[in-house]
């Protein structure tokens, strides 16, 4: 199906583009874009041709497909919190065309195989496209290195023992050099297990007045510090996973102005909710890193400001009922954000942190940069991937809706600005709700 | 006036009145466990259900004494022997619980907000008897009980804590207690022992027992827990006990009639050396039995008695 989307105020960050303007798409690629009116075509031939299918997208935005570049999909091993097909759904109604997912499944994506699993699972149900990153280390035990060159052969796009940090910094240099020279990039979980032992929330006021055990914002940037230096030293680059502290930014924005090659990112719990949020003790305020202060917050959103953190990431972590249904203590950590991960970070834009260019680069261009993924312009003959986004739409979080197996939201009744009401995936529509 | 709430989860949550109102009504008890014959019918067919996933001997034992003086029926669960072994979550056993259909409800646990998941769940009255390092509500009111007896009122009194502040829930039920009703309350402990931002809670933070017992009308030692010192949270029992007990040289700097309390279990020897606690300061028995009023006190008001 071919189709021409007009009337639309169409953001391409990569050109600077934004504008009304209309977008073209034949045979699954971008034909033909550019600012309105539109006349004549670069085929010469007037109008849209008869077979081709007109959206009048007036007061709709018109973006790239949207990237999650951080998303656990649980499959293989853990179907009954996710599978690749309801994360893909879940991943098309928030906008995002294409998905990366975390190596964490039972088995660990530490294989060619595993990889192949993903992408074979993922072709088949055909929705969104899903870049698979493979384990750093074996099982992501932190002893030995997976192998790297085979499994980027299979797919995989980058390297990450998410949900473990590296603890030995020895393997981390080496991992770094290796994937360096493979063109990857180490996507790390910066989390130092000695202080963070025990803990289930920020180290803060509130954990002190509840008694939760903290987990301090310095186990975080420690690591940080340490991945830094090495990034320095290897000259290789390196790419940190959920920001959440002030620490943090301050360390990564000092470093690029070093000149080293680090690149970030955070997800919007960690601009949005605080530690505050935990004071209920309901378990879906309960992730890794944790919700930190209002400081914290503060910084992660001068850091999304000035450019220190690139990239907005979901950390989409769907869990079962039965992994939060229980005692804070023994909740499974992890919210799951696809769904939500957009209209959050519109607030962005509506409390004038980003622009909306600003924004849908953090969402399009630098994780395809990161990744080294051919996605997130529209440049003729790229792959029509493309997000639609009604920005005025206001719609209530109800989890019970998700397409996500996970129900795990501390947004659950919020009434939240801006929907994803068209996704369009290698020229066909994936989701609609307009 | 009445207790117009439905669970007791924590001091946070009371006002000034509240608690006044649950330690007044806990002065009218405290006669009937001097009696000959020490029941009242006051809550004959009531079912009370004492849920603990914690080892207790004090406070299991004084809530189901209060329940059974009240002519309350009684049921302990403790986590060995119920279904929890075989891996049945609280929310399931809490459940299962509502539908016999019990009155109240008094849990302790392990892990912080725990009562606050069967209270959003059940219709049922619960008490918190103590959630991880969070709050022990009926400790605090029978401490904040005892101390008005002794000295006539709260408001003014120089109070210091003493101890592993970080994992202790009596410290945290008191500190929110003791300043509403407007003592000063005063902290010491190893460094390692004193969360983080606590003195935003409104208390005066120390890092020697001297400093906060100084002309202290009222001094609370807290237990060590023993494991505490494989968590390099201490050196040594050794030094904790020559650094951060109470004893006959140090109790001087406090005021003459200080009253010297400890929740128990106590380590004789390490945070407090015995012949304070068995001395004449030492107010550690009426604790004891000042809680049996107070949780009295408690499950009449849930259950809708008033204060006439």
């Amino acid at each position: 199906m071919n189709l021409l989307l007009k009337g639309g105020r169409l953001i391409n960050p990569f050109r600077k583009v934004d504008g009304i303007g209309f977008l073209m798409i034949e045979n699954g690629k971008i034909a033909e874009s550019g600012m309105e009116p539109h006349r004549t075509g670069k085929s010469g031939r007037k109008g849209p041709p008869p077979d081709m299918e007109v959206l009048d997208l007036r007061g709709k935005i018109v973006v790239p497909g949207l990237i999650d570049m951080h998303t656990h999909l649980r499959e293989p091993g853990f179907e009954y919190r996710e599978t690749i097909a309801s994360g893909s759904k879940a991943a098309v109604a928030g906008g995002f065309t294409s998905v990366a997912c975390m190596p964490n499944t039972s088995p660990v994506n530490d294989n060619r195989s595993v990889t192949e699993y993903i992408r074979r699972k993922a072709a088949e149900c055909g929705l969104a496209n899903v870049y698979p990153i493979a384990a750093i280390s074996l099982k992501s035990e932190g002893a030995c290195l997976s192998e790297f060159q085979d499994l980027k052969d299979a797919g995989a796009v980058a390297f990450s023992d998410d949900g473990n940090p590296v603890m030995n910094a020895s393997l981390m240099r080496r991992a770094l050099e290796y994937a360096s020279s493979l063109d990857m990039r180490i996507i790390d979980h910066c989390e130092d297990r000695n202080l963070s032992a025990g803990g289930m929330m920020h180290e803060g006021f509130v954990s002190s007045e509840i008694g939760l055990a903290g987990i301090p914002g310095v186990s975080e940037d420690v690591m940080i510090a340490r991945d830094i230096l090495l990034a320095e030293f290897t000259g290789a680059p390196l790419h940190i996973a959920h920001v959440s502290t002030a620490g943090a930014v301050r360390l990564i924005r000092e470093a690029k102005i070093r000149g080293i090659q680090v690149t970030a990112e955070t997800a919007p719990q960690y601009f949005t909710l605080t530690d505050e949020a935990v004071r209920t003790f309901d378990t879906a305020t309960k992730i890794n890193p944790p919700l930190r202060s209002a400081e914290d917050r503060a910084a992660i959103r001068e850091g999304l400001r000035d450019g220190t953190i690139d990239v907005i990431a979901s950390d989409h972590a769907p869990h079962a009922r039965t992994d939060k249904e229980v005692e804070f203590d023994y909740a499974a950590s992890g919210i799951t954000g696809l769904e939500t991960s957009l209209a959050l970070s519109l607030r962005l834009v509506d409390e004038g942190i980003l622009t909306l260019p600003d924004l849908i680069e953090k969402m399009t261009v630098h994780p395809a940069q990161i990744l080294r993924i051919p996605k997130g312009t529209f440049a003729d003959g790229a792959d029509a991937d493309v997000t639609v986004i009604d920005p005025e739409k206001e719609w209530t979080v109800d989890r019970g809706l998700f397409f996500s197996r996970g129900k795990n939201t501390p947004f659950h009744n919020w009434i939240l600005k801006g929907k994803a009401v068209l996704t369009i995936v290698g020229g066909r529509i994936r989701y609609r709700d307009c | 006036m009445k207790l117009n709430r439905k669970d007791i989860l924590g001091i946070q949550e009371l006002s000034v009145d509240e608690i006044n109102l649950i330690l007044e009504t806990a002065d009218s008890f405290i006669e009937i466990s001097t009696r000959e014959i020490k029941k009242v019918p006051t809550l004959r067919g009531k079912t009370i259900i004492n849920l603990f996933y914690e080892a207790s001997t004090r406070t299991r034992t004084s809530f189901e004494i209060a329940a059974k003086r009240l002519s309350a029926d009684t049921i302990n669960i403790s986590a060995s022997t119920s279904s929890v072994v075989k891996g049945e979550t609280l929310i399931d056993t809490a459940k299962n619980l509502q539908a016999m259909n019990p009155d109240v409800i008094i849990i302790r646990h392990s892990a912080a907000g725990a009562p606050h998941v069967l209270a959003g769940l059940l219709k049922q009255s619960i008490i918190n008897a103590g959630d991880g390092a969070h709050e022990h509500p009926t400790q605090a009111l029978l401490d904040m009980m005892t101390i008005r007896s002794k000295k006539g009122g709260i408001a003014g009194l120089k109070v210091a804590i003493i101890g592993d502040i970080a994992h202790s829930r009596v410290a945290r039920s008191n500190i929110y207690g003791l300043t509403k009703m407007g003592a000063a309350v005063f902290l010491a402990g190893p460094a390692t022992m004193i969360p983080r931002n606590i003195e935003k809670m409104g208390v005066v933070v120390h890092t020697h027992i001297e400093e906060a017992i100084r002309e202290a009308d009222i001094i609370m030692m807290l237990r060590i827990q023993t494991e505490r010192e494989k968590q390099n949270l201490f050196p040594s029992l050794r030094e904790y006990a020559q650094y951060f007990s109470l004893n006959p040289k140090n109790i001087g700097l406090a005021r003459k009639d200080v009253l010297v309390m400890h929740p128990g279990p106590m380590n004789r020897g390490v945070e407090i050396s015995p012949d304070i606690a068995d001395g004449p300061h030492s107010i550690i028995l009426d604790q004891v039995t000042n809680g049996v009023a107070v949780r009295m006190a408690l499950l009449y008001l849930l259950t809708g008695g008033s204060n006439s």
